[in-house]
C-alpha cells in the first residue's frame, strides 16, 4: 500500500492489522507521534490527516491510502519551526515533552477548526470572535498531559492564536 | 484477518451478505480500542470509510437523514438548527479528535446503554434505516435496542441512516461525567418538545440496559403543556418536579463503578428537571 506522509509517498507492505500510529512508528521511523494508551484517551498519538486531527492509534493503515497524512516530523517549514512549535518552546508549554507532539499537531487542527468557525461544547450562542483559555482547554481536551503543563500549554496556544488575529487583522 | 474496503454501499452489502462475520469499521472508535485490547480479534473487517453514501446527509419532507458515517463534528457544524437535541449530544461526545472520527451508525451498531447519540434520537421518535443486499428495512429507534450492545440488525445488514424530523420545538441533552475523553456518562437525558403536535419526547442513557424513552414522563408532561403552548408562562414547580421524578422512575439502573443506582436515579431527575427548564424557557422566548 501506499501512504502520504509529510508531502512524501512511501511504499508499504503491511499487515492489515497495522494502526497508523504503528506504521509511523516502526516502518517509517517516524517516532514523534507517541503512544500513550493505545486506545484513545490520551491524544499522544495525534496526527493530521487531511489537515483534520485524529487518535492514530485508532485508525488502521490500509485505510488510508490516498490522505494526506501529516505528522509532528512535518510541521516545520524547512528548518524553520511551526508558530505552535515555537510557541511551546518560548512558554516552556512541556515538561517530559511526552504528549507534547501530539499536544501540538492537535493545536494545529484545532486552530484550523476554529477558523473555519466550529463551535465547542462550551460555546454558547455564535461564534467567539477570539480564543479564550475556556475554549482552549474544551478545544484541547482530547490531549492528556500527565505532567500538567497545561498552564504552559493553553497561553503558548493562545500566543499563536493571538498573533494569527492579529496578523489578519493588520 | 481479511480485509474488505468496499467503495459503494451495494457492494458493501453484497461482501456483508457472503461474510456475514465480517465486523463493519467505521471511525473505528470502538472497534479498534476492542482489537488493540485484544478484546476482539474479527476473522475480518468490512472498512466503510470508503463508501461515500454513508458520508452524506440531506433533508427532505420536513426530515433529515443523516448517513451512518456522517462524523459528529459534521453534525454539530451543520445539524444544530435541524436536529439540535443530537448536535448538542455529538459535542460532548469523547474528545475532538474522536468527534472527528466517530459516527452515529457506529454508536448505533455499539449499542451501548452509554451511547450519547442514542437519547436524543429516542426524544425525536429516529428511524433507523439498515440496508441489505436483498432488503432495506425502516426500524423505529424504539425497537432497535435489544439488550446491553445488542440491536436488531440482522448479520447480513448494515446501518444505512438514521431519519429524524426536523425539530419543531427546544431540544436539549445533558449528562452526568465531565466532558472529556476519559468519562463514559453516569447517566444521560435528552428531552424534545413537540409543539407542532403537543407531545414531549426523551430519552434515557446510561441508566438501564438499553437507552430508552421515559414514557410515563411523557404523558405526563404532554398532558401538563396541553393548554399551555400558546401564551406559555414559566411551569409551576410542582410539574416541574413530578416530571424528574418519573424520569427517574423509568430508569432501571445498576450500581457500578461509575455511580450507584440511587446516585444515577437522583441524578436523572436532576437531568430531566435542568432540561425541561431549559427547554420550557426556550419556547417562551420563541412564542414572544
Ligand atoms: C476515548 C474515547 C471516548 C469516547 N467517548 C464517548 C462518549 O463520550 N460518548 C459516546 O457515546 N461514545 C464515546 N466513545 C465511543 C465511540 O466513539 C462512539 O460509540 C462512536 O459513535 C463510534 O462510532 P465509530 O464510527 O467510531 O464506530 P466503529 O468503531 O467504527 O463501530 C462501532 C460498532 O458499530 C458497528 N458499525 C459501524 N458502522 C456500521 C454500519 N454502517 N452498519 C452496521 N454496523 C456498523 C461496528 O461493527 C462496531 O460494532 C468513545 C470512544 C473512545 C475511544
Ligand atoms: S495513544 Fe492514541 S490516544 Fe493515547
Ligand atoms: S509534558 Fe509530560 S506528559 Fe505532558
Amino acid at each position: 500500500m501506499q501512504l502520504h506522509v509529510n508531502g512524501r509517498l512511501h511504499e508499504l507492505a503491511l499487515d492489515n492489522r497495522t494502526t497508523l500510529l504503528d506504521a509511523l512508528r516502526e516502518h517509517l521511523g517516524l517516532t514523534g507521534s507517541k503512544k500513550g494508551c493505545d486506545h484513545g484517551q490520551c491524544g499522544a498519538c495525534t496526527v493530521l490527516v487531511d489537515g483534520r486531527r485524529i487518535n492514530s492509534c485508532l485508525a488502521l493503515a490500509v485505510t488510508l491510502d490516498g490522505v494526506e497524512i501529516r505528522t509532528i516530523e512535518g510541521l516545520s517549514d524547512d528548518g524553520a519551526l511551526h508558530p505552535v512549535q515555537q510557541a511551546f518552546l518560548d512558554r516552556d508549554g512541556f515538561q517530559c515533552g511526552y504528549c507534547t507532539p501530539g499536544q501540538i499537531c492537535s493545536a494545529v487542527g484545532m486552530l484550523d477548526e476554529f477558523d473555519q468557525g466550529w463551535p465547542s461544547a462550551v460555546t454558547t450562542g455564535g461564534q467567539p470572535a477570539a480564543l479564550d483559555a475556556g475554549e482552549v482547554r474544551e478545544r484541547m481536551s482530547g490531549n492528556l498531559c500527565r505532567c500538567g503543563a497545561y498552564m504552559n500549554i493553553v497561553p503558548a496556544i493562545l500566543d499563536v492564536a493571538d498573533a494569527a488575529a492579529g496578523r489578519s487583522s493588520a | 484477518m481479511e480485509f474488505f474496503r468496499p467503495t459503494s454501499l451495494a457492494e458493501a452489502c453484497q461482501l456483508k451478505s457472503e461474510h456475514p462475520d465480517a465486523v463493519p469499521l467505521c471511525g473505528g472508535t470502538d472497534v479498534m480500542v476492542d482489537i488493540n485490547f485484544d478484546r476482539r480479534r474479527p476473522d475480518a473487517l468490512l472498512d466503510l470509510t470508503g463508501v461515500r453514501e454513508l458520508y452524506e446527509w440531506s433533508r427532505y419532507d420536513s426530515h433529515v437523514r443523516v448517513g451512518a458515517a456522517v462524523p459528529y463534528t459534521t453534525i454539530i457544524k451543520e445539524l444544530s438548527a435541524d436536529a439540535p437535541g443530537l448536535a448538542i449530544a455529538s459535542r460532548t461526545v469523547g474528545s475532538p479528535q474522536i468527534r472527528n472520527r466517530g459516527s452515529v451508525g457506529g454508536n448505533l451498531g455499539s449499542a451501548s446503554p452509554a451511547g450519547d447519540a442514542l437519547p436524543p434520537l429516542l426524544a425525536v421518535d429516529a428511524v433507523v434505516e439498515t440496508v441489505s443486499a436483498t432488503n432495506r428495512r425502516r426500524i423505529p429507534i424504539h425497537e432497535f435496542f435489544l439488550g446491553p450492545k445488542r440491536n436488531a440488525l440482522q448479520p447480513d445488514e448494515l446501518i444505512a441512516a438514521v431519519h429524524a424530523p426536523v425539530a419543531g420545538g427546544p431540544q436539549q441533552f445533558a449528562k452526568v461525567g465531565t466532558r472529556n475523553a476519559m468519562v463514559i456518562a453516569v447517566c444521560s437525558f435528552s428531552l424534545a418538545l413537540h409543539p407542532d403536535t403537543g407531545r414531549v419526547g426523551t430519552g434515557i442513557g446510561s441508566a438501564a440496559p438499553t437507552p430508552l424513552a421515559a414514557t410515563q414522563a411523557e404523558d405526563f408532561l404532554s398532558a401538563e403543556l396541553a393548554d399551555r403552548w400558546t401564551g406559555p408562562a414559566e411551569l409551576p414547580d410542582d410539574v416541574v418536579r413530578r416530571f424528574g421524578e418519573l424520569v427517574a422512575g423509568a430508569a432501571s439502573p445498576i450500581d457500578d463503578v461509575r455511580g450507584t443506582a440511587d446516585y444515577r436515579r437522583h441524578a436523572l431527575a436532576i437531568l430531566a428537571r435542568r432540561t425541561l427548564t431549559w427547554t420550557w424557557a426556550e419556547h417562551i422566548r420563541r412564542a414572544q
